[in-house]
């Protein structure tokens, strides 16, 4: 039996511990805010955070986040206001919205690391995450507009 | 993304339409909607031609167009209106804007107004195959006389009340106003008299002023999603979860056409958490959207089913399309194209004219297969029990995924109830619903709800691919440089191959995409389409056929212009000629994008427009450093306009960076001009994504990419500086044209000519790749 915390609740699972995250999110936990777009660390739409860093639940198994904080999109902020997904909403962001949990969770874990990065920097820490949209302009602004006040 | 062929267009037209509709539960909306006692739907669905300042192919299209308002509209007593979306929303914001125009015809106030999601029902209202850059042009007018419609019962529901004449009262932002007596009642408490009174003709309809509207055109409301979308609570089509659902991956055949020769499961079910392994030769490819068969891995969850997957041992027939290899196919392709084929357009005699040309300039043009990558796998749940069926998924067809559903499972078409979940993005590879089925037999087989999930793998080896192409152009020039011969001849499997084995010809659908639609005022023209095979399924691919098209004709205008010293976009200008309609009279099945040519001519003032636009606020002609270049494109598709600029630099290392880009669009009437911006802006990044990096290719008959280590899209890193998009003010009464295509055509070519301009390096071939590197 393994022990999670998730969201800061406990969630409990007594299958393979090597089951990638992302699959107790979704498919055990509910938490399905945090998407599958490639399994392979390549999308970035999978994105939570651990303790205070971005990482891909596609390929982190279970296991591995024993005795850690992981947070995902639906625990980010307790009424989704949050200055990331404020900003998000301000630039209207999305289109078809898909990538955007992972987006907003890999900004969230930037500014926290880096509360005002500058152009290169967004987009050096966004890089990981592919908006197959083509959103990337406004995800650029909308991070920026969260570091300087929404 | 353009037409299904799953339905005679002919079939359920006139009079079937009526009858077949008194079969229709009513009771489902009521139940849907929650809402009895409100406006709902109490009457026959009609089906009544669209009243507008001009025609559409909206009535062509299966099932054409319903504007009855007790079938879009239902006013609860406390005043909330929902109004129904019934195309599938994949990121343009459809399910939002045409939401908004009943809006804002009826004077609802937006903010009391909730959008229901259409289930599958064509019948009921009218047709839904999200594709084709068409909801906007076929539903403008159609939802107008809805709004309006509803308008009207309300005022007239107010006036017998107040015993007024119904002229003088006014709906005005949710309540219906008399002035003379500063009278007034809310929409909630005129619903049930509301939906007592009969439907008005659409003929005595008065639509409001445009000046008069508060959202349309205006660009001030946020899709309806948009918060769902940043905390995690929007539904995609993997987020459907049923109590007691399987998870489901599925072995496809690598190799089109090919089927399981041995399947040896028992590897699979040694790991921890598998129910079940299934052969599944039953299904082979049968031509269409049917799935293509293999066998599949089922488990407790997605994660465990993959690795399943993985483990199974399956030994494949490959069939005849084992050979087919990317390499040698070009040179097939290449060689066709230098060769005559099936004439589609004929002006004078190009041939005389090119042997008497002084300057004949030839491009050949290869665009390799793409794939959509849509940032959401295919996926579709399904509960099938008897001979009911419910499906969960993210179709752009909702209509043509309960049709294919029931025709698959032999039941009728009343039993099977398709839920649209929001598209993780369609790009057309959700309009062909082979998941939905796989889920729907999967189940049928179980006896349980199953969730199938391809993984980006399977999307990317086992989709739709995006055609693969060569494209000649010959350009003949007199001695003062003028182009008086084009000869173009266009070859690449056919999406028609996938639909009936063995078509080797493009569809007019296909060629009516920049090759038989060309603009340009030359005196001597022929367009050819010489034959090829396709060896693996081919579809529809956002904007489609003008990807290649585009590519060609817009490089080989830079190529004219290169030749004889003129500026791209001076030469540019020259060919598309004086503003005129463009008369096609060669053309036998001028396709047209499905609309009459009356409404949606080949317009060239507007193309002229465009250009001069983007040259304009783009900058066009300004001093840039060495190592930048600008490049220009315009290409006309979905009867949209748009031109592109490109700046790029391109460093000694090839180094590509592209600095920024302008984009004007005429789009014609308009509704949400904010998402127009966010499409173009999409558009330049998918156009960046297949000229730089896109190229899917065969080995052995097999994809060699997988996911997005070998088959990279644009990230953030790589996207333009800075994309500016100038939309053309409409004029009055011009119709809506296309949006979430027409952005990527001209991307391509305004980025290689910009290569070009910065390096003096032509590119051929896409994707740019390694090219630039020296
Ligand atoms: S799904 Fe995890 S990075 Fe793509
Ligand atoms: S919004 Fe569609 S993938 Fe990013």
């Amino acid at each position: 039996m393994i022990t999670l915390k998730i969201n800061g609740q406990q969630k409990n699972w007594d299958g393979d511990p090597d089951l990638p995250l992302l699959w107790f999110l979704r498919d055990e936990a509910g938490l399905t805010g945090t998407k599958y777009g490639c399994g392979q660390a390549l999308c970035g739409a999978c994105t939570v955070i651990v303790d205070k860093q971005a990482v891909r639940a596609c390929v982190t198994s279970v296991s591995d986040v024993v005795g850690r904080e992981v947070t995902t999109i639906e625990g980010l902020h307790p009424t989704g206001d949050h200055a990331v997904q404020k900003a998000w909403r301000q630039l209207n962001v999305p289109q078809c919205g898909f990538c955007q949990a992972g987006q907003i969770m890999q900004a969230a874990a930037l500014l926290n690391d880096n509360p005002k990065p500058n152009h290169d920097q967004i987009r050096e820490a966004m890089a990981g995450n592919i908006c197959r949209c083509g959103c990337y302009q406004r995800i650029e602004n909308a991070v920026h507009l969260a570091s300087t006040g929404v | 993304m353009i037409m299904n062929i799953r339905t005679n267009p002919k079939k359920l037209r006139g009079f079937e339409h009526y009858v077949k509709v008194d079969n229709v539960s009513r009771r489902s909306i009521l139940k849907g909607l929650g809402l009895a006692g409100g406006f709902v739907l109490a009457a026959p669905v009609m089906s009544r031609p669209a009243l507008a300042a001009y025609q559409t192919g909206a009535d062509k299209m299966p099932h054409g167009t319903v504007v009855d308002p007790r079938v879009f509209v239902a006013i609860a007593p406390d005043g909330i209106v929902t109004i129904v979306a019934h195309r599938a929303e994949m990121g343009t914001g459809v399910r939002t804007s045409l939401p908004m125009i009943v809006a804002e015809e009826m004077e609802a106030d937006w903010s009391r107004v909730r959008i229901q999601q259409a289930h599958g029902d064509e019948v009921k209202f009218g047709n839904q195959d999200t594709d084709g850059s068409r909801s906007t042009r076929h539903y403008l007018i159609p939802m107008r006389q809805i709004g309006a419609s509803a308008r009207s019962m309300l005022e007239t529901a107010a006036a017998k009340r107040w015993g007024v004449p119904a002229a003088e009262v006014k709906a005005v932002n949710h309540e219906v106003v008399h002035s003379a007596t500063s009278r007034r009642i809310g929409f909630g408490d005129l619903a049930a008299d509301a939906a007592k009174e009969s439907v008005p003709s659409v003929e005595g309809l008065k639509l409001k002023d445009p000046k008069d509207f508060r959202y349309l055109g205006k660009g001030q409301i946020s899709v309806v999603d948009l918060r769902d979308i940043t905390v995690g609570t929007a539904r995609y089509g993997a987020d459907v979860r049923l109590p007691g659902m399987k998870y489901a991956v599925i072995a496809r055949p690598p190799v089109t056409g090919g089927k399981v020769a041995s399947f040896d499961g028992s590897a699979a079910m040694k790991v921890s958490g598998y129910q079940e392994v299934m052969a599944g030769s039953a299904w082979p490819w049968r031509s269409s959207v049917q799935p293509l068969g293999g066998g599949a891995v089922i488990a407790r969850k997605t994660g465990d089913a993959t690795k399943g997957r993985n483990a199974v041992k399956i030994v494949w027939d490959d069939g005849p399309n084992g050979k087919y290899e990317s390499a040698a196919y070009r040179a097939e392709l290449e060689a066709a194209a230098r060769k005559p084929g099936l004439v589609l357009r004929k002006e004078g005699d190009v041939e005389a004219a090119l042997k008497g040309a002084d300057k004949v300039i030839t491009g050949e043009y290869y665009l390799p297969h793409l794939a959509h990558v849509a940032m959401e796998p295919p996926v579709a749940v399904a509960n099938v029990s008897g001979d009911k069926a419910e499906i969960w998924g993210p179709v752009q067809s909702a209509g043509g995924t309960r049709e294919d559903v029931a025709k698959t499972l032999g039941i009728p078409e009343a039993n099977v109830t398709v839920n649209v979940t929001l598209l993780g993005g369609g790009f057309g590879r959700k309009s062909k619903c082979d998941f939905a089925i796989e889920a729907a037999l999967l189940s049928k087989e179980l006896g349980a709800p199953v969730k199938v999930q391809w993984t980006r793998e399977d999307d990317v080896r086992t989709g739709f691919l995006h055609t693969v192409s060569v494209e000649r152009i010959e350009a003949g020039l007199d001695k003062s440089g003028k182009v008086t011969a084009w000869r173009h001849r266009s070859v690449a499997p056919t999406i028609a191959s996938t639909f009936a084995a063995g078509a080797k010809n493009q569809a007019p659908f296909e060629i009516g995409m920049g090759l038989v639609d060309m603009p340009f005022e030359i005196a001597n023209v022929q367009c050819e389409n010489p034959e090829a095979a396709a060896h693996h399924r081919i579809g529809w691919f956002r904007s489609v056929s003008n990807i290649p098209r585009a590519f060609a004709v817009q490089s080989m205008v830079a190529e004219i212009a290169k030749a004889t010293n003129r500026d791209p976009k001076d030469m540019l200008l020259e060919l598309i000629g004086s503003p005129r309609i463009v008369k096609l009279d060669s053309v036998k099945d001028l396709w047209n994008y499905g609309e009459p040519y009356d409404s949606y001519p080949i317009d060239t003032a507007r193309l002229r427009k465009v250009v001069e636009l983007v040259a304009d606020k783009g900058g066009w002609g300004r001093s840039v450093p060495k190592g930048h270049g600008l490049g220009i494109a315009a290409h006309r598709s979905f009867v949209s306009y748009v031109a592109t600029i490109v700046e790029v630099a391109v460093d000694d290392k090839g180094k590509l960076t592209v600095l920024r880009v302008d984009t004007a669009i005429d789009c014609g009437t308009y509704v949400n001009p904010e998402r127009i911006q966010s499409q173009i802006e999409g558009a330049a990044i998918m156009g960046m994504s297949l000229a730089k990096h896109g190229a899917i290719t065969f080995k052995d008959g097999k994809v060699q990419q997988g996911n997005f280590d070998d088959f990279p899209v644009i990230r953030m890193d790589e996207a333009p500086g800075v994309t500016n998009v100038y939309i053309v003010p409409p004029g009055p009464d011009t119709p809506p044209s296309g949006v979430g295509e027409p952005g990527v055509p001209p991307f391509a070519p305004a980025l290689i000519n910009a290569i070009f301009a910065a390096t003096g390096k032509r590119i051929r071939a896409m994707p740019i790749g390694k090219q630039l590197e020296a």
